[in-house]
């Protein structure tokens, strides 16, 4: 049974030609086969998919479409779901059982998804490589030696695999781009406000933003419909109004875009990764795109003002993490202050504890100016950099990442340098744009991508570009031999 | 010569349905952890959404004190671990508050004083930690965690305890009168803390303390009058103030040091990135504002130029919402009786409530018993004493003055036939003493008074016979 993507999938159960049933089955049974080898899910939650399936092939036996009846689906450890293990990948939450789901998950629910399971991510999502998890690195399915990024490594590893057809993710910093990258597949980081947060365990309020994992850009772009809206639950989720991404791109109305490509995602690539980034450039010139070359110069500040705000939010959010009424609750403290400081030392990891100390830091009385108050003016800087340069080009192009992905321990004594793999995704971020990752090549036959990114509320064409370059091209077909 | 300088910070609980950013009930007195929803949990993944009649609330406040509505203001997260704050953070507004640049008129012993608003923000109340009821054990309630306060902080204007209490007073007053709060101190919907500081006339300001969490009129006046003392013992024996947090004791009736400065947290506050800034637009206000009830204040100088009152009790009428409506109950009919039915309420019917510990609105003594008795009183069907014991029979559980009056055989008679002829049967009879009062012994008209009283078992309208006899004395 082999269904390339999430529309064949689709199509098959529509047409009868197989059960909800029989494809969780299938994939159930390539989850036994090939996550030992991977670590991908922290929990598998077969016997609710079989249920759920059962269900589905009910509905269907009476002709009852959902929109996406019986496509199995991986979701991310960071989004609350009811009555199943919710960890973040965190000893703190390792015997957390949400009693609410959270709205992405309700949403994919009501639309006749099947959760496969939980998959595996960075603690908290604070990562770039998947190795701050308390349950084990994930493994990049090109090479298991490999990381697959992070931090939403499992799910994205997951569809590199071909063991889900499609996952979900969260994007801070480029926890959705980056892996995407470095697995050689699709992955969507929609505008901030775009998909509701409520469920989603906050890492950074400011910054976070749900998104998905897919083989091509039609995938990401039937799923993003049904995530996207306003949530009643999410007072900073958008009300602007969700168009039909998937009519969108197959529209054969010819467009054609002015896309910018800053000199600042650029000068510094190595040879391998400039070649590969300019052979799709010359690929999107090919189909009539115009190049323009354009400078987002505080870009380059990104990192640093990131390293503030994302700590500054994190230190306060992981503040309800105490042991009082869920999560780990160390045994061995005889005073409130002891419970606390025991709990949190036992219950967090090594990076999660760095980002609250550094955040504590930076919100602190007398650092707050010099540190928090002045990040958020870089962030206003950088956001201005992008408003100027989207009032000449339509979307904005670079390598998602300096680099392809780095072996498993490479960087983790070295936070500096993991920090600087999200070098290229981190500004979006700040500036609450929405930006995609596509495979655009290999170097030494580890995947790269190509990020584009666009205005507020312009995934659609977004989606498109990529759709129009993977009409040209097969780097999004590639499958890792695992 | 030491003055006294204070400010206060009121706490005041809103009368929101639900709490400020979830939708569970705010009810007060259910079963512990009943009222907490997810979000008041703190559940990993939950979102604040504001409540938009608390921030309606907050702008009637402001309209009632004469402040400034911030056209955005911003919620703050401020960060502290207790077990009662679910989330690890009180979401409240710090740099940005709806209202500032108030103020508010007081008055004691006959003159008036201005007390500046400095701001009021709104924020969302913790849990309640109960550390009595296990032996080694605290127990933590959530019901009350996130209902909506605004805390209201006053310029440093008071001078005294009493003036502190007068100025706490008539918030509670206007908060009651906007319906914005039950203002219920026992149950914690009004609480205060007061910082307290000592200088000689002239100076600068001097250090103060912050005495948290009174919740009465009369503790904060005995805080107050304490620590004030205390400070000056300090100071008159050459030492200094310690900048601290402390806590009021009612049982000692002493104050006692919670937290010194340097061990006060460091809030870290930052604006919440989960909520959106509150913008709020002129015809938002204006549309309040057509809905404002009348405040303490215009009722008062109404109650004075229009209803004819004495200043005095138009000043206590007015500041007691239930009390006003009771008396303006009462009136209702009576154009020429504000004044003593005035009187009767504020000395008769507020005595009986004072002695019995209730409020006026839950007594079984309604505004036309009031009215019908003060109603008799002026027509001289019963005395203004027999009206105080039929105030007390109703109190009593009889409902019907008539009744009363009739059963007790009290009525006034001012019949003048009647009392004419009572009063000439009584002339006839002595003589002598009518001669005596015509040549000048006027001493006597109270023993013809007192005669007929007797004949008539004290029923005689004294005002009417006193007529009569004049009358029929004259003629003799």
């Amino acid at each position: 049974m082999t269904y390339k993507s999430v529309r064949e999938i689709l199509k098959a159960i529509r047409n009868k030609d197989v059960s909800a049933t029989e494809i969780t089955r299938d994939y159930l049974s390539r989850i036994k086969e090939k996550d030992d080898n991977l670590n991908c899910f922290i929990t598998i939650t077969e016997e609710i998919a079989l249920e759920k399936a059962k269900k589905i092939d009910a509905e269907i036996s009476h002709n009852k479409f959902r929109s996406l009846s019986g496509l199995p689906i991986a979701q991310k450890d960071i989004f609350c779901t009811q009555n199943v293990k919710t960890t973040c990948g965190s000893k703190m939450l390792d015997n957390f059982i949400s009693p609410y789901n959270a709205t992405v998950i309700e949403k994919l629910n009501d639309a006749g998804t099947i959760m496969l399971g939980k998959t595996n991510m960075d603690e908290f999502a604070m990562g770039s490589s998947n190795e701050t998890s308390y349950y084990g690195p994930v493994n990049n399915p090109w090479d298991v030696k490999f990381v697959p990024g992070g931090s939403s490594g499992g799910s994205a590893s997951a569809v590199a695999a071909r063991i889900a057809p499609c996952s979900t993710g969260t994007d801070t910093g480029g926890s959705i781009r980056q892996p995407a990258s470095l697995c050689g597949i699709c992955g969507l980081k929609p505008t901030y406000g775009r998909v509701s947060r409520f469920g989603m365990i906050a890492f950074a309020s400011s910054l976070d933003q749900a998104g998905l994992f897919t083989t091509d850009a039609l995938d990401a772009a039937i799923l993003l419909r049904e995530i996207s809206g306003h949530d009643v639950k999410d007072s900073t989720s958008s009300e602007v109004e969700v168009p039909d991404y998937y009519a969108h791109c197959i529209d054969e109305h010819k467009t054609t875009y002015t896309i910018g490509i800053p000199e600042e995602f650029t000068k510094d690539l190595n040879d391998d990764v400039k070649k590969t980034f300019y052979d799709s450039v010359k690929v999107l010139e090919n189909i009539g795109c115009k190049i323009k070359k354009i400078n987002l110069k505080y870009t380059g500040l990104g990192v640093s003002a990131y390293q503030v705000v994302a700590p500054a939010e994190c230190s306060s959010n992981l503040s309800r993490f105490d042991g009082v009424r869920f999560g780990h609750r160390s045994d061995s403290s005889s005073s409130l202050e002891e419970l606390y400081r025991q709990s949190r030392s036992e219950g967090f990891g090594k990076e999660v504890k760095r980002r609250i100390l550094v955040g504590t830091y930076a919100l602190s009385a007398g650092y707050y100016d010099a540190y928090y108050l002045k990040a958020q003016k870089v962030r206003n800087l950088i956001a201005k950099d992008f408003e100027n340069a989207f009032k000449h080009v339509d979307l904005i192009i670079g390598p998602t990442t300096p680099d392809k992905a780095f072996k498993i321990g490479e960087k983790m004594n070295d936070p500096i340098a993991m920090y600087l793999s999200d070098v290229y995704t981190v500004s979006t971020n700040l500036a609450g744009l929405p930006a995609m990752s596509i495979p655009m090549g290999f170097k030494d036959k580890m995947p790269l991508g190509l990020q584009i990114i666009g205005k507020h509320f312009d995934e659609k064409n977004i989606l498109k570009l990529s759709y129009l370059y993977q009409k040209e091209t097969d780097w999004h077909d590639m499958e890792p031999g695992i | 010569m030491w003055e006294t300088v204070i400010g206060l910070e009121i706490h005041v609980q809103l009368a929101t349905e639900s709490k400020l950013f979830s939708p569970a009930s705010t009810d007060f007195g259910s079963e512990q952890n009943t009222q907490a929803s997810i979000i008041d949990l703190g559940m990993p993944g939950v979102l604040p959404v504001l409540n938009r009649s608390a921030v309606d609330m907050a702008i009637k406040f402001g309209l009632a004190v004469d402040a400034k509505i911030a056209k955005k203001s911003i919620f703050a997260r401020k960060n502290y671990f207790y077990p009662d704050l679910p989330k690890g953070y009180q979401i409240s507004q710090y740099e940005l508050p709806i209202v500032y640049d108030g103020k508010l008129e007081i008055n004691l012993n006959g003159k008036s004083k201005i007390i500046g608003i400095t701001r009021a923000h709104l924020e969302e109340d913790a849990g309640k930690s109960i550390h009595d009821l296990y032996d080694d054990q605290s127990a933590i309630d959530l019901n009350r965690a996130g209902t909506p306060l605004i805390e209201i902080v006053s310029e440093p204007d008071m001078r005294s305890a009493s003036e502190a209490v007068t100025y706490l007073k008539k918030i509670h007053s206007i908060v009651k009168s906007l319906g914005i709060s039950d203002g219920n101190m026992e149950e914690g919907s009004f609480r205060c803390d007061a910082n307290i500081s000592i200088r000689k006339v002239g100076d600068d300001y001097g250090i103060r303390a912050e005495i948290k969490n009174i919740n009465s009129f009369k503790f904060v006046e005995n805080a107050i009058n304490y620590e004030v003392s205390r400070q000056q013992d300090i100071l008159e024996s050459g030492g200094s103030v310690n900048q601290e947090t402390r806590l009021y004791d009612p049982k000692k009736n002493e104050t006692r040091p919670m937290r010194s400065k340097e061990e006060a947290n460091d809030y870290r506050y930052f604006p919440d990135p989960d909520l959106l800034p509150v913008e709020i637009s002129d015809q938002k206000i204006n549309e309040i504002k057509l809905t404002l009830p009348e405040l303490p204040d215009s009722k008062k100088v109404r109650y004075v130029s229009e209803l004819g009152l004495k200043l005095e009790d138009a000043e206590i009428l007015s500041l007691n919402p239930r009390l006003a409506l009771f008396f303006e109950e009462s009136i209702k009919g009576q154009k020429n009786l504000h004044q003593p039915i005035a009187n009767f309420i504020l000395s008769e019917v507020v005595g009986l409530c004072n002695k019995k510990n209730l409020e006026i609105s839950s007594i079984s003594i309604k505004p036309n018993h009031v009215s019908k008795l003060m109603l008799y009183v002026s027509e001289g069907k019963i005395s203004s004493k027999q009206a105080k014991d039929i105030l007390n029979d109703i109190w009593d559980g009889k409902s019907e003055i008539d009744d009363i009056i009739k059963s007790k055989n009290i009525e006034q008679v001012s019949d003048i036939d009647i009392l004419t002829k009572e009063a000439q049967k009584i002339l006839e009879k002595h003589p002598k003493e009518v001669q005596d009062y015509k040549n000048g012994k006027d001493k006597l008209m109270g023993f013809f008074v007192g005669l007929v009283m007797k004949e008539m078992k004290g029923k005689a309208n004294p005002k009417v016979l006193n007529q009569i006899l004049n009358k029929l004395l004259k003629e003799q």
